[in-house]
């Protein structure tokens, strides 16, 4: 068994429009383990997923992302997602008069190479996983994300992960816009496409997704750095707790407007 | 060909030669520049009647009076007298394959497009393989009465149908370019659909081929009559390869009571063309007319096609979509006339700019003071695809009655970050992913194609997004 972790990041500080988010954040997932960030709002939980994914509206000014080894930092997005990065956005966007089906088939042609990918096998095998995430078959027809109510295009973000298999999928905020059935079903579904050989990335501000998937690790990120790592028992801590004793012992505004 | 020769002997010592190919074959062309010769030469060689003739040159007088159009597109670069009229293949003799230039032939390969198609789409050839394909629509289409043939042939087989309609949707005077095209067309589709007749699969000018060259001055008459309903399709999305560099059809339809026409149109032109097209459908009663009109390549496009609501019920449609890259402007839109009451017309148009091009939507809609009850719905979406593109609005409305419900909405919006990244996270590249945001703002364009064009056109698409065509 090769031992290089699936991502190391190491430092990283990233800024939009000149303004800096992250400020130094050291994070290493190994295959195998399920990761969960939690920290308050604006802490800079999504310009880290958008960051790992090479979103090019953020910088990064210093510090580097290894993935598998492979120091990706200065990557294309898409040449990411081939290496096996996948992001669940917190805010799916919408793509007009693209169906979900062609979009779907186009993305797994990407990763998996057109010559991989036959019609009919990929058609039996969208129709399954729509089964299993609940996803009723005419979303096949209809355009990216356009009209979906907030559950459904998580859903549908879930059913991209289970189309492209990665080898690191990141989900920001998957349960938010969530109801308790649909919250149940996906949990389940990631719980059924996480494999030894993966990594995932799951950030939540609520315990109850953490009752599904149970992660190895949780990590709190605070005003752009990682400030408290440890086991799950932590996330219980915030639940209860908050995060004012943490702003506070980081000289920050405790929240509330 | 003896025709021909007698063709050479008229225009006289300055022909030229034209296009030579490795069996010094070569062609004859009128020489440059537009005289009252040269019409009635064409007119000759045609063996047209004489009204046809006095057509051609009433046409000449009026396109030589009229002055340049001064509003839309910058037309100046256009020289009159550096342009051929007229070219006439020798039998059996192609201008040749290589003289076809190298980025189109590039496309027909990434298309594949097959080989006898290309020479066609480019120019080549007048012939092409096809002809059991051909005949056989030909025979079903004859078994229904259904008159489908090129505009010359139409002319000489059915001159009293031909002179009864021609130029009456579109008279000479109605613009300059009308005007040209009168004078020296050449090509074109004559269509006859019978009373009741639906033709059921789309006719295609692709069919016609094999009967004349196409031209740049082609002619198109299609006359459908009551309760007939006919689709047409011309033109094709590979680049169509054009010596000359004016382009300038006139096309006249034609729905009597209770038909429909729709007219499609997929034109690629190559980017030193100036495309300027004259288009109007006239529909009378509860009769339809729908454009569907796709405007990529050419340097300039004008081109607004027209419905006329004559009677009760008519209705019209106009569903268009262009795409303007590096030096091009697409001046496009559509003119609805409403001139009876009870009628309604749709107006959809989607544009394109990328690399500094141009899109205009230019868009007329009149309501005669007599027609009450008129509904009107005009929509144009404007997609830039980077911050040194533009497009344009122009709407005109020309409202004469109170009783009209008239929606309009224009929108412009500039390709999304959040889009483009959504999708490349999935594994597309930029290309792809540009190509893909392009492909769904065209949807309700694509979706109205036969599957064969829709799928041509997206794979067209995907080639402009990577820069590999013009
Ligand atoms: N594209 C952007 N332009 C401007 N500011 C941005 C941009 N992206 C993020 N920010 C800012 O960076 C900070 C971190 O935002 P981010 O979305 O990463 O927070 P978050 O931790 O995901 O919060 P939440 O829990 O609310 O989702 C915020 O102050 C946000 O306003
Ligand atoms: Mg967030």
């Amino acid at each position: 068994m090769s031992e290089t972790p699936l991502l190391v990041i190491k430092n990283l500080h990233a800024s939009v429009d000149g303004k800096p988010i992250l400020r130094g954040l050291d994070l290493t997932v190994n295959r195998g383990e399920i990761h969960a960030l939690m920290g308050p709002n604006g802490s800079g939980k999504s310009t880290l997923s958008n960051v790992i994914c090479g979103h090019p509206n953020y910088e990064v000014t210093e510090g580097e992302i290894h993935f598998m080894g492979q120091n990706i930092t200065e990557m294309e997005p898409d040449e990411r997602a081939k290496l096996g990065i996948f992001l669940a956005f917190q805010y799916p966007t919408s793509i007009p008069g693209v169906t979900l089906a062609n979009f779907l088939l186009a993305s797994v042609k990407a990763i998996r190479g057109a010559d991989n990918v036959k019609l009919l096998p990929f058609r039996k095998e969208l129709v399954a996983q729509m089964q299993e995430l609940g996803i009723n078959q005419d979303f096949a027809k209809r355009y990216v994300n356009e009209g979906f109510s907030g559950g459904e295009k998580k859903r549908c973000e879930i059913l991209q992960m289970a189309m492209l298999k990665p080898a690191l999928a990141i989900l920001d905020e998957t349960d938010s816009g969530l109801d308790i059935d649909a919250l149940r079903i996906v949990s389940e579904g990631v719980n059924r496409l996480t494999t030894p050989e993966m990594g995932v990335l799951v950030i939540t501000h609520y315990q109850r997704l953490l009752n599904h998937i149970k992660p190895h690790k949780v990590h709190v990120l605070v005003h752009g750095r990682i400030v408290q790592s440890g086991g799950p028992e932590i996330a219980l801590q915030l639940e209860e707790n908050g995060y004012d004793e943490l702003l506070k012992a980081h000289g920050l505004e405790p929240a509330g407007v | 060909m003896s025709s021909d020769a007698a063709l050479l002997e008229e225009i006289g010592q300055d022909y030229k030669y034209g296009f030579h190919d490795n069996d010094e074959k070569y062609v004859y062309k009128s020489s440059k520049g537009l005289t009252r010769e040269i019409v009635e030469t064409i007119s000759k060689q045609k063996n047209e009647p004489q009204w046809m003739l006095e057509r051609r040159l009433e046409a000449l007088e009026i396109f030589n009076s009229k002055p340049m159009p001064e509003w839309g597109s910058d037309l100046s670069e256009i020289d009159f007298s550096d342009i051929h009229y007229f070219m006439k293949a020798n039998e059996g003799v192609e201008k040749s394959w290589d003289d076809v230039p190298e980025y189109i032939k590039k496309t027909f390969d990434r298309l594949g497009i097959p080989e006898a198609e290309r020479k066609f789409l480019a120019g080549v050839s007048a012939q092409y393989d096809s002809e059991v394909v051909y005949h056989s629509i030909r025979e079903d289409l004859e078994k229904l009465g259904v008159i489908f043939l090129d505009m010359d042939s139409g002319l000489k087989e059915y001159p009293e149908i031909v002179q009864k309609y021609f130029g009456t949707i579109i008279p000479s005077i109605d613009n300059k370019f009308a005007a040209l095209n009168t004078a020296v067309w050449s090509g074109g589709s004559f269509i006859v659909v019978p009373a009741g007749v639906k033709v059921e699969i789309p006719l295609q000018a692709y069919f016609r081929i094999n009967a004349q060259n196409m031209g740049q001055f082609e002619r198109t008459l299609i006359i459908a009559q009551p309760g007939s309903s006919v689709h047409y399709i011309e033109g094709c999305t590979a680049p169509i390869y054009a010596s000359d560099s004016l382009h300038s059809a006139v096309v006249e339809l034609i729905a009597e009571e209770g038909s429909t026409i729709r007219y499609t149109t997929i034109q690629n032109w190559s980017n030193n063309v100036f495309n300027l097209v004259t288009k109007r459908a006239y529909a009378y009663k509860n009769a339809t007319v729908e454009w569907i009109d796709g405007n990529l390549g050419s340097k300039i496009t004008m081109k607004y096609p027209a419905v006329h609501l004559m009677e009760e019920g008519a209705r019209g449609e106009v569903l268009s979509i262009a795409y303007a890259g590096k030096g091009q402007h697409q001046d496009a839109g559509a003119k609805m006339v409403h001139l009876a009451p009870n009628t309604a017309s749709t107006v959809l148009s989607k544009s394109i700019s990328r690399d500094g091009g141009r899109t205009s939507y230019r868009g007329l809609v009149k309501v005669a003071p007599d027609a009450h009850n008129v509904r009107v719905n005009v929509r144009c979406d404007a997609l830039l695809l980077d911050d040194k593109s533009r497009s344009d609005t122009y709407p005109y409305m020309e409202i004469d009655n109170k009783d009209v419900q008239v929606g309009h909405e224009a929108t412009v919006s500039k390709i999304g970050d959040e889009q483009l990244f959504y999708l490349m996270s999935r594994g597309l590249s930029e290309n792809d992913a540009i190509a893909m945001i392009v492909n769904g703002f065209f949807e309700p364009f694509i979706k109205e194609l036969p599957m064969e064009y829709a799928v041509e056109l997206n794979r067209l698409i995907q080639l402009e997004m990577e820069g590999s065509i013009g």
